[in-house]
């Protein structure tokens, strides 16, 4: 199980690793598009798109269709959000730590003042 | 109004914190050195634990111990550069091998305080294998909060 999600988180943060696919993932977060419309938008060969669209498609983040001749690719949405999660998850920890810690540095600090303020007089 | 905390994966093997307080690095510095001051932020409430014990011996080659209860879960290292007012850096040894070096920079402008908090992994494996367990107890607070509401709804249903 760990071994299986280090795999894919491995995957995951190579493919976010480059603008372009950054870019891919922004733009199919608006509207589903085909390789053909992202080559265009990218100013690329349609080559170089399908290589950067295949990265994303084995990291789980774009799943692609072909329909008749026109392949669509659209957001593998879950694959983001759990990436996000422990992030988000570990952010949450430190925010609030630090958000107590807040409350010390600004009781010290107002001490500090008041304390200052007495061996003047 | 609270600061911002940032977080980013900066490489395979790396996480940067970032945060700014509103006092001198000469006090946010003597909250992460002085046990009594410690102790009154570094568990979140949320966690529903507290520390039950917290050594420090801030110098370098010095330990740290921290000791949460109910359940005794311990957290322990080594100080390797204690810079009074600008920097830290310790191990986390409490995980064996795979345990990241945490480095705290503390950084005064204009009577605030930047403090940067960086945690090295030996590998990114080992930093892949953190981010998942949090990710696993994610998942493990979303089934239990689930469950609960299959609870809650099957006895708002029969009453």
């Amino acid at each position: 199980m760990v071994q299986y999600n280090q795999t894919r988180f491995d995957a995951s943060f190579a493919a976010l690793s480059d603008t372009t696919r950054r870019g891919v993932l922004e733009q199919l977060g608006r509207s589903d598009a085909s390789i053909t419309d992202l080559a265009e938008k990218f100013h690329m060969t349609l080559t170089g798109m399908k290589k950067h669209v295949g990265v994303l498609e084995r990291a789980g983040l774009v799943i692609t269709e072909k329909v008749g001749r026109v392949r669509t690719c659209k957001l593998g949405l879950c694959r983001l959000e759990e990436e996000g999660a422990w992030i988000e998850r570990y952010r949450q920890l430190w925010g609030e730590r630090f958000d107590e810690l807040d409350n010390v540095v600004e009781e010290l600090t107002r001490k500090e003042k008041v304390d200052g303020r007495k061996k003047r007089k | 109004m609270k600061n911002r905390t940032t977080v980013e994966r900066k490489s395979e093997r790396e996480l940067v914190v970032t945060r700014t307080f509103n006092g001198p690095a000469r006090i946010v510095f003597e909250a992460w050195t002085k046990p009594e001051l410690f102790k009154r932020w570094w568990v979140p409430k949320s966690m529903g634990m507290s520390l039950r014990s917290c050594e420090m011996d801030v110098h370098v080659g010095g330990k740290y111990r921290l000791e949460f209860e109910p359940d005794g879960m311990a957290f322990f290292g080594t100080y390797l550069e204690v810079t009074p007012h600008s920097r830290l850096v310790w191990t986390n040894e409490e995980g064996g091998e795979g345990g990241p070096v945490t480095s705290v920079t503390f950084e005064e402008k204009g009577g605030k305080t930047l403090l940067v908090l960086h945690e090295l992994y030996p590998s990114k494996e080992a930093l892949d294998a953190a981010g998942t367990g949090a990710a696993d107890a994610m998942g493990e607070t979303f089934a239990q909060l689930d469950e609960l509401l299959v609870t809650l709804g099957a006895s708002m249903q029969r009453s």
